[in-house]
């Protein structure tokens, strides 16, 4: 499952990332971010109208805003507990 | 032995809340200015050790790593190791981390520590790490990293001196002559270790930022978010018009009974002509702007204290995506609706090349507060003040009608050039949503107060200059009996030839006057129409009228409307030009800003000008 398919509020590890998918400058850039293999993400919100875009990522006690473009390249493990939202 | 001043850095990641501490520690002594050769803003200002002694404090551009991404990022970098030129190299580093943020603070901040400098962490906004239910050990932290760690909360000066004399300390620690070769710590490595010191730092946690996720859940929600949005900014505008009338009036009133009291004290001259027509009716008919002017200052400032900013950014981020651009451009824009020069500064934090420059070319048509001079004197003039709603004027309507018309006309170009001259992939859009705050009024009075003060200069400077330099212009050569002296004045004669051009799309030779100095700034068209006419009225009971009440009886609606139009998209401003050269590093793009901005100016307002003719407005 990539993280864009994540429902939103579940709790997940980004198992893979397809760097070489994303434009070297914004693939540095979710890094610096924290967005990386390893990391625990909740995709907090989908943007508006058709397409869903941008995506709100929550990654420790941070949000991240970014695009499907990003979050597609993302292969994510969903964690078993739910939060308590 | 005297020695030098000390230098202290105020260094961090985004959104740890540096400019607050800065304004805190440093109070209102700050001096703004731009590094040599680049265009990243410089705030400096000073601080007091314990001892009274001062220190420099510098505020550097927030960034996430050492290795810079961005032209901000560059100066952060090249400051910290001493190789920005103009800047000595800080003897101390005030690393600044958000306490409710730790686990991300703590991988840029292990970046810096290793460098070996004089580092102090301040442990920053830690009250509302305490709101969101964090309780945090510093001892525990200033263990792990190895340098003094002090609490702070900037709003509430908690831990300022207590910083002071930190700083003090830290100058006096010998640097190591020769750091340690940098062990290569990989970022995956540096992240465990953050992830390591911010658990053990962390006494409690209970649930998460309970605040931001169900603020963000209404402001971000995919249906209510936008239409929130949108009614702010109708507010904001309506606001501009409808809370700064009194203020306006007020200064009016001064300006008149100043001008009333020049005339009745100074002798009949010449030069008393120069002190009421030229700098009196001139630089005081762009004085009243200031309330509207401020009171937009203070959304926008206000938008990015609490932190809407970046949300607004999410939302409109599908939206620009939809022209080719993303939601980071929406902030240089917004911005430029204060003014095209912070907002074309403010495009340095897009990464994408081709992204940044459509958003220089689009930024001038987003309505600056300069044209809102000219606005509110043509609105107010020809718009009756009815109600078309409750709390609905139609003048702050119209007023939002126009800046519609700047931000659908900057779209159509957007998407216009992103498919010819600006082509290139589409761009992404990677931001960091900060935690909401209040914001607090000393910050928000220091901001204004900077933006007030600018205005209030240019207002003092280049457009007094212009408006001499007008008057003079307008009353030289002297008119012969009979003759009108505006007709028979340099300027005159200028405007008349260009009036020839400007005719089809129904401006007169008034207006065409008014043009040519509003290219030093929008706003000296008020001041000119104000002058010309006092310099042209045949009566002192003429003159003595107001501005809008000259304009009723010279300009048709018609007209008044088509000049609205023409301020809409003309490049009526030398200093956007300027630093649109100065960020594109050439002459290219302005000049093909100036070129289609012009065109669609003088198409636009020939369109609405025949429209309204054809409506029978006229």
């Amino acid at each position: 499952m990539t993280l864009d398919q994540l429902p939103i509020g579940t709790p997940a590890r980004i198992a893979q990332v397809d760097w070489p998918a994303l434009v070297p400058e914004e693939a540095r850039r979710l890094r610096a971010l924290g967005l990386d293999e390893g990391a625990r993400v909740t995709l907090a919100y989908r943007g508006v109208f058709i397409g869903r875009d941008p995506l709100a990522v929550e990654i420790g006690r941070m949000t991240v805003a970014i695009r499907r473009v990003h979050a597609r390249a993302m292969q994510v493990e969903p964690l078993a507990e739910k939060t308590s939202a | 032995m005297t020695r030098k001043t000390t230098v202290a850095a105020l260094v961090g990641n985004p959104n740890a809340g540096k400019s607050a501490l800065f304004n805190a520690l440093t109070g209102a002594r700050q001096k703004i200015a731009n590094y040599p050769g680049v265009t990243v803003e410089r705030k400096a200002g000073r601080l007091l050790l314990p001892s009274g002694e001062p220190v420099e404090l510098v505020d550097l551009p927030g960034s996430y790593a050492l290795d810079a991404a961005s032209p901000d990022e560059e100066v952060t970098r090249k400051v910290i190791m001493g190789e920005q030129e103009g800047q000595a190299r800080p003897d101390v580093i005030v690393l600044v981390l958000d306490s409710s943020n730790l686990e991300q603070h703590l991988v840029f901040a292990q970046e810096v520590i290793e460098l070996g400098r004089p580092t102090v962490v301040a442990l920053n906004m830690i009250d509302l790490a305490e709101r969101d239910g964090l309780t945090l050990d510093p001892a525990a932290l200033e263990a792990a990293l190895g340098v003094p760690v002090i609490p702070t909360v900037a709003v509430r000066r908690r831990g300022l001196t207590e910083l002071a004399a930190a700083i003090a300390e830290a100058r006096e620690r010998p640097e190591a002559a020769h750091p340690a070769p940098r062990p290569h710590v990989t970022l995956p490595e540096r992240r465990m270790l953050a992830h390591q010191m911010a658990t053990a730092a962390i006494l409690s946690e209970t649930a998460r930022h309970r605040i931001h996720a169900r603020m963000d859940k209404v402001l971000l929600h995919p249906w209510a978010g936008p239409p929130i949005l949108f009614a702010l900014l109708f507010v904001v505008f309506q606001a501009v018009f409808t809370w700064a009338t009194p203020f306006a009036d007020g200064l009016e009133a001064l300006v008149g009974g100043l001008g009333d009291l020049a005339k009745q004290t100074l002798p009949e001259s010449l030069l008393r002509d120069l002190l009421t027509e030229g700098v009196i009716a001139g630089v005081g008919s762009v004085v009243v702007f200031l309330p509207q002017i401020v009171i937009l200052f203070f959304f926008i400032l206000t938008m990015e204290a609490t932190g809407y900013m970046a949300r607004a950014a999410f939302l409109m981020d599908r939206m620009m995506a939809g022209v080719g651009l993303s939601g980071r451009s929406f902030i240089p824009l917004l911005s430029s609706f204060a003014c095209a020069i912070p907002g074309i500064m403010a495009t340095r934090s897009i990464t994408d090349p081709k992204d940044r420059l459509t958003t220089i070319l689009i930024a001038p048509m987003m309505t600056c507060s300069a044209r809102l001079p000219v606005y509110a004197v043509i609105i107010a003039a020809f718009i009756p003040n009815t109600r078309v709603g409750p709390g609905v004027g139609l003048q702050g309507l119209v007023l939002f009608c126009l800046y519609v018309a700047g931000i659908i006309g900057a779209m159509l170009v957007a998407l216009v050039l992103r498919r010819s001259v600006t082509k290139g992939a589409a761009s992404g859009f990677i931001m960091e949503l900060p935690k909401y705050q209040l914001p607090t009024v000393k910050d928000l009075a220091l901001g204004l107060w900077q933006r007030a003060w600018i205005f209030l200069r240019r207002a003092g400077t280049m457009i007094f200059t212009v408006t001499i330099a007008l008057w003079i212009l307008l009353n030289f050569p002297r008119a012969e009996p009979g003759q009108d002296q505006i007709d028979a004045s340099i300027a005159g004669t200028m405007a008349n030839g260009l009036a020839v051009v400007l005719e089809p799309i129904g401006f007169n030779r008034d207006m065409s006057l008014a043009i040519i100095p509003a290219m030093a700034a929008r706003e000296v068209a008020v001041s000119s129409l104000a002058t010309t006419y006092a310099v042209g009225a045949e009566d002192e009971e003429e003159a003595a009228m107001a501005l809008g009440a000259q304009l009723r009886t010279r300009w048709t609606l018609p007209m008044a409307l088509a000049f609205l139009a023409w301020f809409v998209f003309a490049p009526q401003c030398l200093s956007t030009i300027a630093v649109a050269r100065r960020e594109t590093n050439g002459w290219k793009w302005p000049a093909f800003m100036l070129a289609y901005l012009f065109a669609l100016a003088y198409v636009a307002a020939g369109i609405t000008y025949w429209t309204a003719i054809a409506a029978g407005l006229g």
